[in-house]
Parts: C-alpha cells; structure tokens; sequence
C-alpha cells in the first residue's frame, strides 16, 4: 500500500474527475433505472419516467358518485355524499363530467348539472351532490378528474411476480441448477488438472493442448448433437429428455476445459520442493493430492466456483435447449425471456423480475468481488 | 419447492459422494492390486505410476469426449446431411448457405459486431483503467463499472430495453434516452426497430457489460509496469498522452491482445441479447441465434443448424491456434 501525496486541483485532474464521473453515470443509470422503477406505483411506472420517481405526477382519472338509494333528506333537500378517491394520497386538482373537458371545475368548486343540482367536490375526493327532487338513478354519475399523486414506492410489484408469476418457482429452479452445476465440475476438474501438473504419462502434453483448444470451442456445436443424444437416451429409458441431471451434466462438460485450464496453471505453479519432498517421504500422488495440494489451491478453487456460478446462473442457451418450460423446470433466464415475449409493455413486471434475477450474483459478485478478480487476472495476464 | 431444493441438495450429495468413491475406490484397487509389498514390489509400483495418472484423468475426458469433442466432429458430419440427419447430401448445405439473405445477413452483422464490440471495451476499459488508478475513488468506480459483468445476457437486455423504450411522440417518454433525445429538441425513436443503426444499440449492451472485465486486467497489467520505466519517460520530458501512448500501451500490447481475443469470441457467441431484444427481426440477426433458430425451426433441421454452428466454429479457430501457440511459448519458457 502506497500513500499518494495530497495533490491539488489542476485542470487536467479536473478533466480526470468529470471523464470518470461521466463514464461511472453512464455505465450505472441504467441498472438504477431498472432499480427504482421496480419499486414505483405500476400506473406512474407506465406515464412517466423514473427519473421523476420522487416528484408529484399528475394522473388522470375517474370515478363514480353514489346511487340514488345512497340519498338520504337533509332540511328538504335529498343528498348524496361520499368520496370518489379510493383510499390513498391523491389530491384532485380539477374535474368534470365531460372527459372531454377535465380542467372545468377546480376542486371546492360547485358544477351545477342539467337537472339543476348542485355537485361540490373537494381536493380530498369528498363530494356533496345537493338536489332539491328525489334522485333516482341506479348507477352513480361518472366524474372525470385530474389528481396529484404523490411518489408511491412499495413492494407490489415483487408481491406480484413472486404470487402470479411464478418467478419465485423459476428462484427455485435455478439453484435447483446452479448449485450441482458449479460443485460437480470442480472435484473431476482437479483431480485431471493435478494429473496434467505433477504426474508422468504419455501423453501429458497433448492431451493439455486438446483442452487448450477446447477452451474457445463455441458451445454452439455441441448443442445439436447434444439434443439427439439426450432425446434418444430419453426414448430409451423411456424418460424425460429433458431434465436436471441432463442440464448439470452438460454444465459441467461445458465448464470442465476452464476448470481444468486455471487449476491445472495454478497447481502447476506450486513449489516443487514440497511435492518432491512428499513424494521422497513415500507419499502417494493421490495422499499428495487431497492433503497437500488439494488445500493449497483454495483460491484458485474459489475463482472457478464463482465463474461457474455465475455463468451457470446467467446461461440462457443451455437452459433453453436441456430444460422444459414447464413450471418445475424453466430457470430465471428463460422466464425473463418468456417475459419479455409475453408481458413486453408490462414493466412492473419486467423491472421487477429482472432485478429478482440478478440479485444473487450482484450479491455474489460484490461479497467475493476479490477472488473473482484475482481468477479473471491470472487466467489472462500472462 | 422446498421439496426441489432438497433434491438439488441430495444430487450435490450424491454426486459429490459418487465422484469420491470412484477417486478413493479406484486409487484403493490400484494400491491393493499392485501392493507395495512381496516379491513385486518394483515393478508393481512402477505399474502403479503408469495407471494412477489415468484414474485421476478418466471422469474429465470421458466428459469432455461425450460433451465436446464428439460433437464437435458430430456438427461436422450433420453439416453433409439432411435436415433430419438421414441422408447424405453432400455440399447442398453449404451451397444453400452461400445463398440463403438471413446467413448473409448474420454473418455482416457478426462482422460488425466483431469489429464494434471488442474495440470499443478496450478502448473504454482502457481509459477507465487509466482514469481510475489517478483518482482517490477509483476503486470505487471501477467496482461500479465492473458490476454488469455479473448480470445476465437477459437481465442486461430487459435494463438496455427499458432505457430504448418508446412512445408515441406527443406522450411522456419513459426510456431515458428518449428522454435525453427530447431534451435536446429531436424526435423520439423505436431504437430497437431503427434498421441498420439498430444493431449498434443491441452491441452497446455487450460493451457495456464487457468493459468492466478489460477495466479489471488492464489495471492489473498497468500496475505491472516497473514505475522506474514510467519515472524516466517523464524525466526525459514525456507528458501524460505521451506516457499512455508509448509507454504504456506498448507494455500491456500482449495484455490487450489477450482481451481482445477473448471479448471477440465472446462476440462470436452471442445470443442472448439478440434473442432478447429482436429475436432477429429488423435486421439484426447474428450466427449464434440464426443457429438456435435453425435447431428448432420446421421441427428442427440439423443440416442447415450445423452449417451456422461451423460458421462460428471457423472464425474461432484461428484464435485456438494463436492460443495453442501462446501455451507452447509459455510451457518452453517454464
């Protein structure tokens, strides 16, 4: 740790200060958008935008006044009174009957209708309808008005999701994927990575080379091969194709060139002293292995744990084409692709879901932020 | 659910305990077989050595064969065949592909992403990184400017939807670059419909998730750089721009090259945001969600899905040599 010299302000540092500000405002705007919006009142959330989140909005809408047997005799007069506002924190600004006209009547004001009666209504929703014959009508009159409503933030929309959605299921499904996928690959992967680091055989060199390669195989051409395996197999027990112990499996063939690639690199990297020693001490490579090497290589175990977690828990491809749709099975990923399909205009739900899916490695990612660096670093700087 | 995760649980269990009884089973057959006593004692342990590194490799490349490397050859034999596999059809695939509008559409539209993607993460990651190590709060910020490496294809592509949305022009707009674009007097855009300028959209999303991950190893790759280097360029004279540009990017070339590559086969597989954001429609379509759709489509045509996988599959390979051949340098110099 350096201790920098406290250095004044110059233009250029100012520069510096405002490119970076600049560039963190644009990289972080649109999670925070995506952040607040999930909070907001769903009818705000579709007029307007979420940088006004904390300001008033005005809102138009309507509603409707007593029936005529809600009336009741005051002083010769018959009355209906009552609120026209469900219950909440709008403040009606002005009104009318005519939709067409919304800013006739400012709130407190009295609109005198056709039949001669008097309708006064107040900023609070509350209304007096004043006539001197005895009403009649069995549907209440409809009112037209304009409200302020303030900011509302509340957890509706996740309420929403998580009940109707079934976004809470698909939660589920995803760890039900996730945890296997990331804890299978790594104990077949060390075991090969500490054969390819400290064991003699024809061979070595090559193999490790095939795993080279088979780093950047995109996965793509695995997929369609894949797919008619597991259908045949499927046909053959008579069974799903399309299962859980399919996807883990795939997961960890996917994940193992990786795994291999960075344990086998860090391993190898180990003293040979301590190994050649155990070895001269009767060891054998497998005692070496789990109590030796095995505990020296925590952080770069830890580094691949979190890649594969992450990229387990954010795959879509592999999800879509090994597992169904169906309630039991479909992950985040999909949902939120079927989301976008179904429910595109609805961003209550949209925003909301999404966030559900990236809470867990946003929480990941910032509590183990280290080791994922120091595995992103020594797998590339070279 | 519970009941779900329980079972999630349980296979961890078993598989964990499957995989330790195969390496502890197996590494104690091979130690009660050839023992380390009685008559045989030397050549059993040497049989041991010739056996055990094969106990330890044999789950690995049973996998990796069953999940890589068959059908990696498995694609390429589909790609002469029919749309259920049966048969033989010789080039008719490729032939089909040279003129089929939607293939030649993905592969321009690849070749942009290809050449938009990876220069504009390096080129910001570069300058975060610079920025970033000057300034008491760079930590900071390039923790925030990282985070999107941690969200999904899809989660990304519904937050960049979100900031692309679009009313009508007499309406309040909730997308914030539509906003942005009023403040400043213009009309707001169906981004995401725009033909041709829609696709830089959909690549600012991958930028914007890649960056973070040059930003990190550039940082790592300046801090490398011997300071005494650094001391005397500026003692000879070099300012700031100098400094960067022929000091330090000529450090971290090898660096830059690693990223480079790695952003452009990330490139190369992209899907996710496609498939969520257009699903191919106004002109967008790239090989990775050309593929899926062909894997699907009509019931699924393995012939035609093969071609657009060996597609994506020829523009990696010559970044596996270059990588082989990175390695080789690498073991030599061990």
């Amino acid at each position: 740790m350096t201790f920098r010299k406290p250095q004044h302000l110059t233009l250029g540092r100012l520069f510096n200060h405002l490119a970076l500000l600049v560039l963190v405002l644009l990289w972080i705007l649109p999670t925070i958008g995506l952040l607040v919006s999930s909070f907001r009142d769903k009818d705000q959330l579709a007029y307007s935008g979420w940088w006004t989140a904390l300001t008033t909005s005005e809102q138009n809408d309507w509603g409707r006044t007593g029936k005529a047997e809600d009336q009741i005799e005051k002083s010769g007069n018959y009355v209906i009174s009552g609120t026209i506002l469900e219950p909440g924190e709008k403040t009606i600004l002005t009104f009318n009957t005519n939709f067409r006209n919304l800013s006739a009547y400012k709130s407190g004001e009295t609109m005198i209708f056709k039949d001669d009666s008097h309708f006064t209504l107040q900023a609070d929703g509350k209304y007096e309808w004043v006539s001197q014959k005895h009403f009649t009508h069995k549907r209440g009159k409809r009112i037209f008005y304009v409200a302020n409503v303030p900011p509302s933030f509340s957890l509706d929309n996740y309420r929403e999701v998580l009940a109707s959605e079934n976004v809470g299921q698909s939660f589920v499904n995803t760890f039900t994927v996730t945890i296997p996928a990331t804890i299978i690959p790594i104990m077949i992967a060390a075991f090969a990575a500490y054969a390819f680091a400290w064991m003699e055989f024809p061979g070595r060199q090559f193999l490790f080379v095939c795993v080279v390669g088979l780093l950047v195989v995109p996965l793509q051409m695995s997929l369609i091969p894949l797919l008619t395996m597991y259908n045949k197999i499927g046909t053959f027990f008579g069974t799903e194709a399309k299962s859980y112990l399919g996807i883990w499996l795939a997961h960890t063939g996917f994940g193992l060139p990786l795994a291999i690639y960075l344990l086998r690199n860090y391993m190898g990297s180990l003293p040979r002293d301590i190994i050649e020693s155990a070895r001269i001490d009767g060891a054998s490579h497998f005692q070496i292995f789990t109590r030796l090497v095995l505990p020296l290589s925590i952080p770069a175990l830890a580094s691949f744990c979190i890649f594969q977690f992450l990229w387990v828990w954010n795959d879509l491809l592999v999800a879509l084409v090994f597992l169904g749709k169906q309630d039991n099975q479909i992950v985040l990923t999909s949902k939120l692709r079927e989301l976008l399909g179904s429910r595109g205009d609805n961003w209550e739900i949209l925003t909301s879901s999404a966030f559900i899916s990236i809470v867990v490695p946003l929480l990941v990612f910032f509590a183990l932020q280290r080791y994922f660096v120091r595995g992103l670093v020594t797998g590339s700087v070279k | 659910m519970l009941e779900q995760l329980l079972n999630a649980l349980l296979a961890v269990f078993l598989g964990v305990g499957a995989c330790t009884l195969y390496y502890v089973g197996s590494n104690f057959l091979l130690d009660q077989v050839f023992a380390d006593s009685g008559e045989n004692a030397v050549r059993n342990s040497r049989q041991r050595a010739a056996i055990r590194p094969w106990l330890f490799l044999a789950p690995a490349l049973l996998i990796l064969s069953i999940y890589l490397v068959y059908p990696v050859l498995e694609t390429l034999r589909l790609s002469f065949y029919n749309f259920g596999g049966f048969e033989f059809v010789g080039l008719k695939n490729y032939i089909w592909a040279t003129k089929n509008p939607e293939f030649l559409q993905a592969i321009g539209n690849n070749f942009m992403w290809l050449i938009v993607v990876p220069t504009l993460s390096v080129a910001f990651g570069l300058a975060v990184a610079v920025l970033a190590d000057k300034l008491w709060w760079g930590t900071i910020a390039k923790s925030l400017i990282f985070m999107p490496m941690a969200i999904s294809f899809v989660g990304a592509s519904v937050i960049w939807k979100f900031v692309y949305d679009y009313r009508g022009p007499d309406t309040d707009q909730i997308g914030s670059l539509n906003a942005f674009v009023m403040m400043f007097g213009f009309e707001p855009q169906a981004w995401i419909t725009l033909p041709f300028w829609n696709n830089f959209f959909l690549m600012v999303i991958l930028v914007w998730i890649q960056t973070g991950f040059a930003m990190v190893i550039f940082s790592a790759a300046l801090r490398g750089i011997p300071e005494a280097t650094l001391e005397a360029a500026r003692i000879d004279g070099a300012g700031e721009i100098q400094l960067f540009f022929k000091i330090m990017i000529p450090q971290i070339m090898g660096t830059i090259m690693v990223v480079w590559t790695t952003i452009t086969i990330i490139v190369l597989k992209v899907f996710d945001i496609v498939l969520a954001m257009t699903n191919g429609q106004w002109n967008t379509d790239v090989l990775a969600n050309l593929m899926f759709d062909w894997m699907f489509r009509g019931g699924g045509d393995s012939g035609r899905g093969s071609i657009v996988a060996l597609m994506i599959l020829m523009a990696v390979i010559p970044i596996m040599f270059w990588n082989i051949r990175n390695f080789r340098k690498e073991e030599e110099a061990r």
